[in-house]
């Protein structure tokens, strides 16, 4: 066996996963040729490195897990890169971590680290010019530095340098994990994280969460993608000077939030989510007030987004803006709602899904998407509007359970020597956690791995060939996480 | 054109009006509630604080480094500890952060703020402000944003963020600031002119908070410069932004 299947939110001990030659590990790779979900190295004692593969079977809903191990001496292996493009990024960052060298990888360059000394792509001629950017933008958002290749407004290459926000969040993970780190690593995806890594923590520990406990859960992380994509909205909006989008988005995303801050203190979701359940009930009232809110929130969405795409200027900044084709997301292994713009239908609440998916019939609706700005912004629209719909058939179900407990705050210990993954589907994508315990059940390593990890290439991408004025409307129509980056 | 206005109509208008006094929602978590008299010290507490804001004997709670998780009053069996709704949570002081149950959060809104002239003189009908966000997770980067949404308007105050740092009159910084974006934050402060002011902008800005045992932090620009205005919580919710800076600029009512 050179794989070993599992599924989401479940255990694997550590010995029952193949070991091979790296060579081996290679071959097999290319041969399954599936999705990379998680590859990354542990330091296996003696100068040793153990790396660890967990591809995706998205079809049949599962995982596959392997590993090789790197001797002592062992610095190199030959690329994956060079045959599966999307391992780019995770090859880069095994690199950087272990300085075990994927030979002839086409572009080997810094992640996380020695951004100063790294030399950018040049481009030469004489109406030829660098445009730089950041780590510090205009707005108020996260660092990172751009780097636009352009002549005269045309942008023919972007190279996007992060690791700014690198602040050693797997590191802390391992020493002291809690739920409040856990959505303090992505804020903006505070639910998501917050579950991930909870789940992970369960299923290490064996802890069942009851029902009542999981649908506040789904509730919030709904409540959760509707709040930004709508923000992110207005932030389209905003960009191309259509004051009146960025102003309704803006102020209807505040009625989300602020149902959120009613639920459990914090606009969002900070709080909520705990190992073995959730922290705070939601009672018949709240869940009422909620159920008017969420209908208001609807027909402003609805009569917003409609006037604004009848507006022919709207329409022709962001029609064939920032076009990333389907050969090019399935290429560099685009995920979540960007692969899902590009006509590449990836979503794990349908790929790996839990029971309570089935019982409140909650189908996958395809979406036909291009890949430009305005298929992400109509993709946003479509997914609001789906999680509105779960989000009212879960209040309606959390009427029916009303004494159910929420929380189980028994003591359990970890497993040994265990392999878990937990894969949530945040508003961007999967935000995948891996923990691993040694034989005191300790945590040993903690992996995190950002839907924008995969995704910030595949903005460098879309602004190839656009105007560079219209650099900040693609990367909105994005909006990835740095700190998701960088850990 | 008539689709907008109709939109626009049925909008109508969203601001809060007297953002000094504007009300809070029961369940947020603002300033702390403490009993010392209910404390039987058994210190379950301590353990679930994840970053050390709590001392007992008697009960403190260091808003600078507290995220107002609510984990210590969830986990308190007597009620020692509860959070108030208050959300004027910013202090001119560092030590002032630090609340004991001597200290009411009426107390609090009185003395927490230390209104300065020389602010006050040149800052109180202008104030531009540079945002750098020092590893900071985008919660507080997109509170700082809806600060000036249509519903809190910080525009009116003339309190602005603006692009580039000169042209800013201080700087916002949030996050636990990165070794990575250490440079880069000196750099912006250095570009800003003089007379200028610096804002801590969240528990990780202020102490570290959930980051403080972070190896990748470079927090030396803190003990390198003047701190003006420390605005605790995790993330700092627009009014306490906007009142803090109106509480700074002496535009308190």
């Amino acid at each position: 066996m050179n794989w070993i299947k599992t599924k989401n939110n479940s255990k694997l001990n550590l010995k029952d996963i193949p070991c091979l030659k790296i060579h081996e590990l290679r071959e097999e790779i290319i041969h399954e040729n599936k999705r990379p979900v998680a590859f990354f190295g542990k330091d296996w004692g003696n100068g040793e490195v153990k790396l660890f593969i967990v591809l995706a079977d998205d079809k049949n809903g599962e995982l596959l897990v392997s590993s090789a191990l790197f001797k002592k001496g062992e610095t190199f292996y030959e690329s994956i890169t060079k045959d599966i493009p999307s391992f780019h990024i995770f090859e880069r960052e095994f690199y950087e971590d272990f300085k075990i060298e994927p030979l002839h990888h086409p572009w080997l360059k810094p992640v996380r680290k020695n951004q100063k000394e790294y030399p950018f792509f040049e481009m030469e001629g004489e109406e030829v010019h660098q445009v730089a950017v950041g780590p510090i933008h205009a707005g108020v958002i996260e660092p990172g530095h751009f780097r636009f290749m352009c002549n005269g407004e045309t942008v023919y290459h972007l190279e996007i340098m992060l690791g700014y926000q690198h602040k050693g969040v797997e590191e802390l993970m391992v020493k002291n994990p809690s739920n409040q780190l856990a959505e303090s690593i992505v804020g903006d995806s505070v639910i998501a994280y917050n579950t991930a890594y909870s789940q992970a923590m369960e299923t290490l520990r064996g802890i069942k969460i009851s029902d009542k406990a999981k649908l506040i859960r789904m509730l919030a992380l709904e409540m959760e993608r509707a709040a930004i994509h709508i923000g992110d909205m207005g932030a389209v909006a905003g960009d191309i000077a259509y004051a009146m989008g960025a102003a309704v988005f803006g102020v209807t995303r505040t009625l989300v939030i602020n149902t959120m801050l009613e639920f459990c203190g914090s606009r969002f979701g900070r709080g909520l989510v705990n190992v073995g359940g959730v922290n705070f009930d939601i009672d018949e009232e709240k869940i009422q007030r909620a159920q008017q809110t969420f209908k208001k929130v609807e027909k402003d969405v609805d009569r917003m987004t409609k006037t604004m795409l009848k507006n022919a200027s709207v329409m022709s900044r962001l029609e064939k803006t920032g076009t990333v084709s389907t050969e090019k997301a399935l290429e560099i292994g685009l995920v979540g709602m960007a692969a899902k713009a590009s006509g590449v239908d990836l979503d794990s609440r349908f790929d790996f899904p839990d029971e309570l998916m089935n019982t409140l019939q909650i189908v996958r609706k395809p979406f036909k998407g291009v890949g430009d700005v305005n298929s992400r912004f109509k993709l946003r629209y479509k997914e609001i509007k789906e999680s509105l719909s779960i989000i009212r058939k879960i209040l309606e179900e959390l009427k029916s359970l009303k004494d159910e407990p929420v929380l189980d705050n028994g003591y359990y210990l970890n497993q040994k020597d265990a392999f878990v993954i937990s894969i949530v589907e945040g508003w961007r994508g999967e935000v995948v956690h891996i923990a691993m315990t040694d034989n005191t059940g300790a945590l040993s390593r903690y992996k995190i791995k950002d839907p924008s990890f995969n995704n910030w290439y595949g903005l460098a991408l879309a602004v190839r060939n656009n105007g560079i004025s219209d650099f900040p409307l693609c990367n909105k129509s994005f909006n990835l996480s740095y700190s998701g980056n960088d850990l | 054109m008539l689709d907008t206005l109709k939109s626009r109509i049925f909008q109508g208008n969203q601001f809060i009006k007297d953002i000094q006094n504007a009300p809070m929602r029961e369940q947020f978590r603002g300033y702390p509630i403490i009993k010392n008299s209910s404390c039987d010290n058994c210190q379950k507490c301590l353990s679930v604080c994840p970053t050390g804001a709590l001392k007992l004997n008697p009960i403190s709670i260091d808003l600078g480094r507290c995220t107002l998780c609510g984990a210590c009053k969830n986990i308190c069996q007597n009620h020692a500890i509860d959070f108030s709704n208050f959300y004027k949570l910013a202090s001119t002081s560092r030590e002032k952060l630090v609340i004991t149950e001597a200290v009411q959060a009426e107390d609090y809104d009185k003395i927490a703020i230390k209104v300065r002239k020389e602010i006050t003189n040149i800052f109180s009908k202008s104030l531009k402000l540079r945002q750098v966000s020092a590893a900071g997770c985008n919660g507080c980067e997109m509170e700082l944003n809806a600060c000036s949404n249509a519903n809190f308007d910080m525009g009116r105050f003339g309190i602005d963020f603006v692009a580039s740092p000169r042209h800013a009159d201080g700087i916002v910084i949030t996050g636990p600031i990165s070794k990575n974006m250490a440079y880069a934050l000196e750099d912006c402060y250095k570009s800003v002119p003089d007379p200028k002011i610096v804002i801590l902008c969240g528990t990780c800005a202020i102490s570290g908070g959930v980051y403080q045992n972070s190896e990748e932090t470079n927090r030396e620009f803190l003990e390198k410069y003047p701190i003006d205005l420390y605005i605790p919580s995790c993330p700092v919710h627009p009014l306490t932004f906007i009142n803090a800076l109106l509480g700074f600029t002496g535009r308190k009512k």
